[in-house]
């Protein structure tokens, strides 16, 4: 049975064989979908920038940065996303510590209450809090003035203050949870030392378990100052009517004033480099902060921690902790359901003023754009999330497993767009598919939204199956060789089963974020190629109110099932 | 010498809602004298680390009371619990426990840091600290540089630089290779004699704990079932756990009949025995040390060589008693062949009851758990 | 007949030859160890064997046929070799339950599903796991697992079988039993096993023969057990096999003196196996073989001694040096007689000699 082999096997000697590998054939593939999604979008950006048509030209990037305008718009970014940071990272330690270390009760509702903000899109939470705190015309607002018979809003959440509180409470989970999760792997008697080498608690807390967890806590603040630098939906929703800019901002109102001129576009383009260099920066930081503190705080025997005794302070700080939840997590989604019932925006919240019209609307499918919306949506997820889990898990396979030379290129640009802001990203995607390129014309239609979505969310699928892959040791496919399968073979039966959770979880990891996406899609869609979040934020800027709430709660819903939906599936495989 | 450890009636019992109350410690009493090296060993789960975080003031106790020297620590009736930074003690941890933003100097100079020492002592006292445990000039350097070995004599140098009376070392060697855990048992025994601390050491290693300790005890399931040196331990074990526990053992089943003992259902030949046997007729267990069997080719009970196995210190020798096997190791010299005949006679061997089944299930039972 | 031919294999990564002219032959029905000190090459071996690695030269026999050459430029891949293979870390599939693990091998060759019913239940029954067909490896311990991972070598190819360490993820206990466990099924089911591990005494426990592989990836000796311990081929596998003493030793005027400063008389003539060498020779003794006899004129002190039960552990000093020495303990008054401090009379056994620079860092 031997001898009849061997001639087969002839050519796989060193490689060489007869036609295209299955392996490289992957690698080229690998390479052109991402110069398609996502080199040729950046190469436009800088090439819009400096050149203005016939020459290299910087001009244009001086005058852009040095505009009045744009100088306060990197201003308000920078104070925002500053102030942001530091006060998010104050709450969320304290947060981390609470639940971490101390015995305060009701945990687990509060571990509960700190993961929704993750799941509601920002500009659903903005929009909220400017129904409860807008001036005069907040609900929250004039019940305030009413019962303690003010004469001026007690809040205004149409400021620079306001805008920076918003990003506080919704951003503030991202350090709690970096934190918490430090605090709970480290090894307990990295502190009971201390406390035997004569230490009291409160001198083990800031000289050992503070210092113990600033890398966890500074890259939680990163990770905030990173996305407010970026975000779009809650400077839009609550700065816009005051004139109050940020560059993401900006860069959309230019790219609306530019109505098509070229000149106008450049504008925009330029101020897109500017906010990729204000990111890379941040990101710069991350990377020094994070080289210079990575401590091994996870060995020893799995023990849990001692827990300090609040005593005295427990209730108080329990009422506390409820309270704030209460105030930033609950209060908001109580709001939007409130007014999604409400005959018309203003109206008082009683009974007399309910209706589900609003709904009915919704679902009889009277108005066309909104049932367009949620298809375009639904349709947008679904592709976005398919093709991410194919190209995402063949380009994991190709970079962790076939390791071609400059592996480390494809990845960079694969995961490059996932620091880029998705602002950026939609002027690229314009700058690039508007026919400039090959005669492609995509602008005004779906796929330009699905092309940078898909260009956004690769990233999140390649980090799930390559952490996936990494697992897959080697010894088991090469256990399947020796048990008789050819390399296809292993392939099929042992590689992609045991893949198979994290590329069903990195399929939802793209859909939901697409189901709430905004920044990209308010600069891609047209008439026809509207989603849920350009849908809300458009009736909402129209005036139709309850309408957008009601539009809201739908998209929460469906977020939060799927949500669920993909916890279920990955902790029934997780055996 | 002076008593410097005693525990009074000590018990710790949990209560779980998955087991109910668990009784982690049954009332343990012992006195360790001051200057002396202490072993707990035990299996994992038996109440020896328990034990040993009371003695640090890390846990309640739900009975007994606990003496530091003369200073009363810990008392379940009266309410006394000195928490742990005031009981002067110095203690080391399987993970090392060093901290990792911290350079070695201040590591070893934290517990002088607290209590205030005048900076021109402190830099004096880690300077010797650092020297006694091979550390010098290691000061700036980070923890995440060094080795596992180098870590733990951080941790060795941080417990003694307060020049502490008690040391107590929960599985200090078990994160360590086999040979590095060699070296540092002598690195503690020779701190030991520089410095004369009192020692309490954790161990599962019973061979470890063997070679360290002047004196030692074995629990299980909470409770101590033996205190003395480590060769009354091993050579005079109380019961069948303890002689299991430690070392190697070779249980066979025999019957005794007018003061000879038989391989039981054989009893064409008694087994040669130098040392006593039981007087009453009966069936009994007769344990025995692979090294305290005799093999020769002149005389004893008679019997075959089943297998033998080449260690790299000495050879094994699998032989038949009766229906039952025993292990006997002697040196790579007179060398008997797989199969061949030989006699062994059996020196100062144990004996104990038959086997009783429901103790055997009861560690079952617990064992699941 | 030769289960398995390696002729002349030299596999090299870049500049670095891990097999250089490497030549072993295996013989048919025995257990083979290759033991080796960690990166000697004896994992490559194996991977040469199996077609994980391609040598750079020579051939690789397997019943016979050619399954590898360079020179005839054939390739046999890894799947039609026939070979069981057990890895270290189990290598299980947690995805498929033990059944379908095992049976992986059978249903790749196509073989009906009577046949295949039959032969997993066997394997299974070969490393007692049959009640556990249903379990997901996730549910399995390290010991159950690796037992799986035999099994299915075991459908695999049943009469060549390679383990890469198949125990060292196993605590003591467990290992000891696996170990009886190979043993008693290689013996009911005569096949060849080529065993590779780091550890010597599972080697001594386990094989017929033991193949020890030095640091260049050379072979230092092929042996038996008794062989390899009692005439190690050179001072490496003497060092390798345990802990070893090593003391300079000269000869002079026809006698063997130990070469201290104040010279101590050895033995009476030339020993046998002394160096035919006019450079400096040194004496290698294990442990054991320096026995305490207060007759002997030769005294050193107990520096240290450590009780392990069945071991007495002691350190001695000889004319400024450090000896271990072991005692397999008596359990009486014998033991108490050597304590720290005291002087005693030592003699050696076994001694080997070697020429002193011989490199051997193991």
């Amino acid at each position: 049975m031997f001898k009849k082999a061997q001639n087969k096997d002839f050519l796989a000697l060193e490689g060489k064989r007869s036609g295209i590998s299955l392996d490289n054939a992957m690698i080229i593939f690998s390479y052109i979908a991402l110069t398609f999604v996502v080199i040729i979008p950046v190469f436009m950006i800088i090439y819009y920038t400096f050149w203005d048509g016939t020459k290299i030209d910087f001009e244009m990037f001086k005058t852009v940065l040095f505009q009045p305008e744009n100088l306060g718009a990197l201003k308000n970014t920078a104070i925002i996303g500053v102030v942001t940071t530091l006060l998010a990272a104050v709450i969320g330690v304290f947060f981390a510590w609470l639940l971490g270390r101390s015995d305060i009760p009701l945990k687990g509702l509060m571990r509960f209450l700190f993961s929704i903000p993750f799941m509601i899109p920002p500009f659903l939470a903005a929009m909220s809090w400017d129904m409860m705190f807008s001036g005069r015309g907040g609900y929250v607002n004039n019940f305030l003035m009413s019962l303690f018979h003010l004469a001026e809003a007690p809040f205004n959440v149409n400021s620079l203050f306001g805008i920076i509180v918003i990003e506080v409470v919704y951003y503030f989970p991202f350090v709690y949870m970096q934190v918490v999760s430090a605090l709970e792997r480290m090894d307990p008697t990295l502190e009971e030392s201390a406390r035997i080498a004569g230490a009291s608690q409160l001198y083990v807390i800031t000289h050992i378990t503070l210092p113990l967890t600033i890398p966890a806590i500074s890259s939680g603040m990163l990770l905030v100052l990173i996305t407010s630098l970026s975000n779009y939906g809650i400077p839009s929703l609550l700065g816009f009517s005051k004139n109050i800019f940020t560059l993401p901002t900006m860069i959309v109102e230019l790219m609306n004033r530019a109505e098509g001129s070229f000149v106008g576009i450049r504008q925009a383009a330029c101020l897109s480099v500017i906010l990729v260099v204000v990111v890379a920066i941040a990101l710069l930081i991350q990377r020094i902060v994070l080289n210079v503190g990575r401590y091994d705080i996870i060995k020893g025997k799995s023990m849990r921690p001692m827990l300090i005794k609040l005593r005295g302070a427990k209730y108080p700080l329990l009422i506390f902790s409820l309270f704030f939840l209460a105030l930033v997590v609950i209060a908001p989604l109580v709001m939007i359901l409130c007014i999604s019932f409400i005959k018309a925006y203003g109206l008082p919240i009683t009974l007399e003023n309910f209706t589900l019209a609003h709904y009915q609307r919704i679902f009889a499918g009277s108005n066309v754009m909104v049932t367009s919306a949620i298809k375009n949506s639904l349709f947008l997820g679904f592709s976005a999330g398919l093709i991410c889990l194919f190209l995402g898990t063949m380009l994991a396979y190709v970079i962790y497993k076939v390791k071609p030379k400059g592996s480390v290129v494809l990845e960079m640009m694969a995961v490059l767009p996932y620091s880029l802001p998705g602002t950026v990203m939609a002027i690229g995607c314009i700058l690039a598919w508007s026919g400039k390129i090959a005669g492609i014309n995509l602008y005004n239609t779906i796929w330009i939204i699905l092309v940078a979505y898909i260009a956004r969310y690769l990233s999140y699928v390649l980090k799930s199956s390559s952490a996936a892959l990494q697992q897959v040791h080697p010894s088991l496919e090469e256990a399947a060789r020796s048990c008789g399968a050819s390399h296809l073979e292993s392939l099929k039966d042992i590689t992609l089963p045991l893949i198979k959770p994290a590329m069903l979880s990195g399929f939802f990891l793209v859909f939901l974020p697409c189901m709430r996406e905004l920044t990209t899609s308010v600069l891609l869609y047209g008439p026809k190629s509207r989603t849920l979040g350009v849908m809300i934020y458009s009736l909402r800027v129209n005036g139709m109110i309850p309408s957008a709430a009601a539009l809201s709660v739908l998209t929460i819903t469906i977020i939060i099932i799927m949500n669920n939906l993909v916890n279920y599936i990955t902790k029934d495989r997780r055996k | 010498m002076t008593d410097q450890i005693v525990l009074n009636h000590v018990t710790k019992s949990f209560t779980t809602k998955e087991l109910g109350t668990v009784v982690a410690v049954n009332d343990f009493n012992l006195t360790v004298k001051k200057g002396e090296c202490f072993a707990f060993l035990g299996p994992s789960g038996c109440g020896k680390t328990t034990t040993l975080r009371m003695i640090a003031g890390f846990e309640d106790l739900t009975e007994g009371q606990i003496y530091l020297g003369d200073k009363l620590v810990s008392d379940s009736k009266k309410n006394i619990y000195i928490p742990p930074e005031k009981r002067e003690l110095g203690m080391v941890f399987q993970a090392f426990a060093v901290w990792p933003h911290m350079n070695i100097f201040d590591n070893v100079a934290f517990p002088l840091k607290v209590k205030k020492v005048p900076k021109a002592e402190i830099k004096e006292r880690v300077t010797k600290a650092l020297h006694y445990t091979s550390l010098d000039g290691l000061e700036k350097t980070f923890p995440s540089d060094l080795s596992g070995g180098q870590q733990q004599r951080i941790a060795l140098a941080r417990a003694i630089v307060v020049n502490p009376d008690v040391m107590l070392l929960d599985e200090p060697l078990s994160n360590l290779d086999p040979h590095l855990r060699e070296t540092m048992r002598f690195e503690i025994k020779r701190l030991q004699k520089e410095f004369g601390f009192t020692i309490i050491f954790v161990t599962h290693d019973q061979a470890e704990a063997m070679a360290i300790s002047d004196r030692m005890l074995v629990m299980d399931m909470g409770n101590v079932q033996q205190i003395g040196t480590p060769s009354e331990l091993y050579n005079k074990p109380i019961n069948k756990f303890v002689h299991s526990f430690l070392g190697q053992s070779n249980f066979t089943k025999v019957v005794i009949k007018d003061g000879k003992a038989y391989a039981k259902g054989h009893m064409d030949q008694t087994i040669a025995v130098d040392g006593n046997v039981p007087e009453e007729n009966g069936e009994m267990i007769l344990a025995t040390r692979p090294n305290t069997i005799d093999i020769n080719r002149e005389s004893g009970y008679k019997t075959r060589i089943i297998k033998r196995t080449f260690k790299t210190d000495f050879v094994e020798y699998l032989v038949a008693i009766g229906d039952d096997t025993v292990l006997i190791q002697t040196p790579h010299r007179n060398l008997f062949k797989s199969g061949e005949e030989c006699y062994i006679r059996v020196h100062n061997p144990a004996w104990y009851p038959p086997e009783d089944e429901e103790a055997e299930k009861e560690r079952e039972r617990r064992n699941v758990v | 007949m030769n289960k398995v031919e390696l002729e002349n294999i030299t596999v090299r990564y870049g500049d670095h030859t891990v097999l250089d002219n490497f030549s072993l032959t295996i013989p048919e029905g025995k257990i083979i160890g290759i033991v080796g000190p960690s990166a000697c090459g004896k994992t490559t071996v194996v991977r040469a064997i199996c077609g994980f690695v391609n040598p750079q030269t020579g051939t690789v026999k397997i019943n016979g046929n050619t399954m590898y050459s360079k020179e005839q430029k054939v390739n046999i891949a890894p799947e039609r070799r026939n070979v069981g293979v057990v890895f270290q870390d189990y290598a299980v599939w947690p995805h498929l339950s033990v059944y379908d693990n095992v049976a992986y091998p059978l249903k790749k060759r196509k073989v009906n599903k009577e046949e295949l019913d039959k032969e997993v239940k066997e394997a299974l029954r070969q490393v007692n796991m049959s009640s556990y067909e249903k379990y997901l490896p996730s549910q399995l311990s390290g010991g159950q697992q690796q037992r799986v991972a035999i099994a299915r070598a075991l459908t695999s190819s049943k009469d060549l079988l390679i383990m890469d360490e198949p125990i060292t993820n196993l605590d003591a206990k467990l290992r000891e039993q696996l170990l009886v466990e190979i043993r008693l099924m290689q013996e009911r089911l005569g096949s060849t096993i080529i065993y590779i591990t780091h550890d010597q005494e599972a080697a001594l426990q386990l094989c017929d023969k033991i193949v020890i592989m030095q640091n260049d990836g050379s072979i230092g000796q092929i042996g038996t057990d008794e062989e390899i311990i009692k005439d190690p081929a050179n001072k490496f596998i003497f060092k390798f096999i345990g802990v070893s003493n090593f003391l300079p030793v000269k000869m002079e005027d026809g006698k063997c003196y130990l070469d201290y400063s104040e010279p101590m008389l050895l033995r009476e003539g030339k020993p046998e196996g002394y160096p035919d060498t006019d450079k400096p020779v040194e004496m290698g003794v294990r442990p054991m073989d320096v026995i305490f006899d207060d007759a002997s004129p030769i005294k050193a002190k107990i520096i240290q001694t450590v009780f392990l039960g069945n071991i007495y552990n002691y350190f001695i000093q000889l004319g400024g040096q450090e000896l271990r020495v072991q005692r397999i303990t008596s359990g009486g008054e014998e033991d108490d007689k050597y304590v720290e401090g005291k002087e005693v009379g030592i003699r050696f056994v076994g001694e080997k000699y070697y020429t002193r620079e011989e490199k051997a860092d193991v």
